[in-house]
């Protein structure tokens, strides 16, 4: 029962790896570029979420609500600041400033929070369910988070296949200037692209914070990488891939906590990326890239 | 004795004899303060992480600036150095060997026991490029530290004893020593740090790198940067050199990690000195010093190192102003704008108007 238990937390943990993975997919897909901040938006929507709640007493809800948007003009500016001026620079200089700002949000938050770990207080009260007479608990907190996952992979298909601007977001996916010659504003895509990428960040972090209870500036940075990991290993650029890869990449995670080594479990994960990398690079679900001479 | 002609020089000659000649007068000018009392002893205190950063950048920058591509995981090859000598340091200590022999054995089996790992990991690693490689090479760096932080190693009469899971499971006899106590690190190392010392391994990196990028290999790697697959035409062993340019820049990171390890009494491999965020700190010496310039990473490791503790307010902004050195030279160096801007305002233009106007 306990191995049962544990895939169900590996599947509750994948299911916000899948969340966060669908930011790094999109926006690699779309501006090709890595965005290293990724992970530090997350953090930066928890502690909207925990100031709110407990410097203003707002409902979480509404907590919830504010992060979102405080994380999607986040999102925004910083592409807008920091990434569109270097549209046509070398992927090493865009790489570095996405790790500057990654570095620079990490900062601020230390210098505005203060290093301290702070208890975050889950915004999901829900009764935990117990199946097979008591012997399998899964708590409320699982549960949400699974189904927010599955709605937001679900929706945002919807989106991408039914709607103009999902549909402007493929095509400047598979190639920004024809898709510029055929009327599509890329700017405007590019930048909703990093809305939506953020704003499910905030939802995320606060999925995240609820699950594993601390919040620190550092909170972000580790599951911002694995879920580029789950990205990756789902196949980049692709929306049911980041599902994929998340679920597998977080049960690979809590399934070698528990059974091969609890301070080994980040090497597992990154060793697991570099597993991928090397016999797959494109990932479960990728399409292959041949280069043009 | 040839004299040396230096206006028959070659420019490069000319430029790598002014970095030697700027790091010993900086050596020289230290000595003289440290010795005439004019130097606090926290600023002393500094003189061996000045060092070790420099060296690291050196190292770095031969990475990103010739081979063209971004490791963020070159904190893990300085782990790699300070632990394997740190080892080899205590584990020596008891046999009396001499301590500058000794020492100068630790140099050399840190060096190359991270240019081992350089070349073990670049075989995977370099097949890939870009952001992917940058990430794995971070992936690299994060299980160093991980499995360093669970290695148990210790010795008794029998021998030396090696455990992944706890001290227990070592089995030690009476008379065992812990050498290596998992997340507690290695104590007790000696301290032979010393500034001369750190200048030495500096001093050597420089000669390497200027060598090694002067040359026929260091020609290939730049070529290989700069088009892959036009250099590939012409016949040049890609894998080969790639390898060479990244082991090589491991091994300089290596060195640093020794004179690191050697410095302090308990090393332990902390996400502070070894993790990311250190690859990260590196990165802004090589980004502010100028990408490909070995001088520039020295005195930005140097000036960047010394800034904050000279001006003791801004030590609480210091990581804030790395990130933002981070996105300000990035965007300065490559934003249209930017550029534009330079154009405009560069100096060249401001002295030589007429000509430029000509063209």
């Amino acid at each position: 029962m306990s191995f049962i238990s544990y895939l169900v937390n590996g599947i509750s943990l994948g299911s916000i790896y899948a969340i966060i993975a669908l930011g790094y997919t999109m926006v690699y897909g779309i501006a090709k570029m890595l965005n290293f901040a990724h992970g530090d938006v997350i953090m930066i929507g928890c502690y909207f979420v925990f100031t709110m709640m407990t410097s203003m007493n707002m409902n979480p809800w509404i907590s919830l609500l504010a992060a979102i948007a405080g994380c999607t003009i986040l999102g925004v500016l910083i592409e807008k600041i920091a990434y569109k001026p270097l549209r046509k620079a070398t992927p090493l200089a865009v790489l570095i400033t996405a790790i500057g700002v990654s570095y620079f949000l990490q900062n601020l938050a230390l210098i505005i929070f203060g290093a301290d770990t702070k208890s975050f207080t889950s915004i999901v009260n829900m009764e935990p369910v117990r199946l097979a007479e008591g012997k399998l608990v899964i708590s409320g907190v699982t549960i949400v988070t699974v189904s927010v996952c599955l709605v937001i992979i679900l929706a945002l298909m919807a989106f991408i296949k039914k709607s103009k601007s999902g549909q402007a977001m493929l095509a400047v996916s598979e190639d920004k200037d024809a898709a510029q010659l055929m009327g599509v504003n890329v700017n405007r895509t590019i930048s909703l692209t990093f809305a939506i990428g953020s704003g499910l960040a905030a939802i995320a972090g606060v999925l995240l914070c609820s699950a594993y209870p601390t919040l620190s500036p550092y909170t972000g940075s580790m599951p911002g990488i694995k879920a580029f990991t789950a990205a990756v290993f789902g196949g980049i650029g692709s929306i049911p891939g980041a599902f994929i890869g998340g679920i597998l990449l977080g049960v690979i995670e809590i399934l070698g906590r528990a059974y091969i080594s609890s301070q080994l479990s980040d090497a597992i994960v990154f060793a697991v990326l570099i597993l991928v990398l090397l016999i797959k690079p494109t990932g479960i679900l990728g399409k292959p890239v041949h280069e043009k001479v | 004795m040839k004299k040396l002609n230096i206006k028959n020089m070659k420019k490069s000659t000319k430029s790598n004899f002014i970095t030697y000649a700027m790091v010993i007068l900086v050596f020289a000018v230290v000595q003289f303060m440290v010795s005439g009392g004019m130097m606090s002893s926290l600023m002393q205190g500094l003189l061996v992480p000045l060092c070790t950063y420099s060296i690291v950048a050196v190292g770095l920058n031969l990475c990103v600036g010739y081979l063209g591509e971004l490791s963020l995981g070159h904190a893990g090859f300085m782990c790699v150095g300070a632990f394997s000598s740190a080892f080899f340091t205590k584990y020596m200590v008891p046999s009396g060997m001499n301590e500058t022999l000794r020492f100068l054995l630790a140099i050399v089996i840190g060096t190359l026991v991270a240019a081992a790992f350089g070349y073990l990991i670049g075989i995977p690693v370099l097949r890939l490029r870009g952001d992917y490689l940058a990430i794995v090479t971070l992936a690299f760096g994060e299980i160093i530290k991980n499995v360093i932080n669970v290695m148990y190693v210790g010795r008794d009469s029998a021998g030396l004893h090696l455990s992944f899971k706890d001290k227990a499971s070592l089995n030690l006899g009476e008379d065992g020593e812990m050498i290596v106590d998992g997340a507690k690190g290695i104590t007790g190392t000696p301290h032979q740090s010393t500034f001369l010392i750190g200048v030495i391994i500096l001093l050597i990196s420089l000669v390497v790198v200027f060598h090694l990028v002067n040359s026929r290999s260091g020609r290939a790697i730049m070529a290989i940067r700069d088009n892959r697959i036009a250099a590939e035409s012409v016949g040049i062993n890609i894998t080969k050199y790639k390898l060479m340019a990244f082991s090589i820049s491991a091994a300089i990171a290596g060195a640093g990690g020794v004179l690191y390890a050697h410095n302090l009494s308990t090393l332990i491999a902390l996400p502070a000195n070894f993790g990311y965020n250190m690859s990260i700190m590196i990165l802004v010496f090589v980004v502010l010093g100028g990408i490909g310039s070995f001088r520039g990473s020295i005195i930005a490791a140097v000036v960047l190192t010394m800034l904050p503790e000279v001006l003791r307010g801004l030590a609480d902004y210091r990581m804030l102003i790395y990130a933002i050195v981070l996105i300000i030279m990035m965007l300065f160096n490559w934003a249209p704008k930017a550029i534009e801007w330079r154009q405009r305002f560069s100096l060249k233009r401001l002295f030589h108007k007429n000509t430029e106007e000509v063209q």
